[in-house]
């Protein structure tokens, strides 16, 4: 069979794309394939990754600039044909900027930039980048941002809510959604939503830096186990 | 012909403003305690090569809503200056 490839696009000031490439790769029978944001061409991989860091050094707004990228063009293509997308941290920043996941990331309520060990819940297996888990598994996945804080406006946040996009929750150890896990301020403890059709997921924890005990946790690595089975069996 | 936008975007009043709530705290700390509240945005000057006034004014919208802010958490607004 054919090995699973998967692109992780490179942005100027991309600065998680070796340690998805690394997470990738662990995964035998996959083979991640890394994409320069100027190209116009996504090498027919089977899914792309956009990577955390600090693209465009996060000018303007975060992932602005990012999103008008010559590669951001195919990539947004490919996800309208129902192709899966995932953007972990400055990735997700990038994809609600483009459209491809609804609201926006603000400066985290508590100003600081945050990195540490966090904990979140899963609410929604029933995704190709999530089914791996149980509902309500709770997750010890490191974040590192600035502006995380997830924001929408109260219809939307219903909306994602009622059609069962919400996908990662901030929780304490025992899956609780409280104001304490909710370390940067987001909306209904917000870390990772899915599209209506389900094929972009974004997030702001790491799963690529939880992929493996000797980082701490290897709580991440079904993220990437979910997507690729479900790719390897499609 | 070249008209000179003053642009300034800021943070709709229902987004927290986390970086104007420290700026509002130091000030208390120095005793300006009259200031009631901050908000910070961003003000941008871009020169835009029209011949009229009404494609300057075309562009710059284009421009706002497309890149300089992002409209579900910011507003925009812009005065032209025609420049030699």
């Amino acid at each position: 069979m054919a090995d699973v490839t998967v692109g992780i696009v490179v942005f100027p000031g991309s600065n998680c794309d070796h340690d998805t490439e690394y997470a990738v790769a662990s995964f035998p029978g996959t083979r991640p394939v890394m994409l320069w944001h100027n190209d116009h061409d996504l090498k027919g991989c089977d899914a792309v990754i956009l990577p955390g860091g600090f693209s465009y050094g996060d000018y303007l707004r975060c992932g602005s600039i990012a999103r008008f990228s010559p590669i951001m063009r195919e990539v947004i293509d490919f996800a309208g044909k129902e192709r899966p997308v995932l953007g972990i941290c400055n990735g997700f920043q990038v994809l609600v900027e483009c459209g491809l996941l609804e609201g926006a990331l603000i400066r985290n309520a508590g100003r600081k930039f945050v990195s540490r060990q966090t904990t979140i819940s899963v609410v929604n297996n029933r995704t190709i980048f999530t089914d791996k888990y149980a509902a309500g598994d709770v997750l010890r996945v490191p974040v590192a941002h600035g502006e995380g804080n997830y924001y929408a406006s109260p219809e939307t946040i219903e909306s994602l809510e009622a059609n069962g996009q919400v996908v990662f929750r901030y929780t304490d150890a025992a899956g609780n959604a409280t104001e304490e896990a909710n370390f940067n301020g987001s909306m209904n403890n917000i870390a990772g939503i899915v599209n209506r059709q389900g094929n972009v997921l974004g997030l702001m924890p790491h799963p690529e830096r939880a992929s493996e005990e000797l980082l701490g946790s290897s709580d991440g690595r079904r993220v990437f186990e979910s997507l690729f089975a479900h790719l390897a069996g499609a | 012909m070249a008209f000179k936008a003053k642009i300034k975007v800021t943070l709709r009043p229902s987004i927290l403003d986390v970086q104007g709530k420290a700026a509002q705290h130091a000030l208390e700390n120095l005793g300006y305690s009259s200031v009631e509240s901050i908000r910070i945005g961003k003000y941008m000057e871009v020169t835009i090569g029209e011949e009229s006034r009404a494609d300057a004014e075309r562009v710059c919208r284009e421009i706002c809503q497309k890149l300089l802010s992002n409209p579900i958490m910011e507003d925009f607004s812009f005065e032209l200056e025609p420049v030699n």
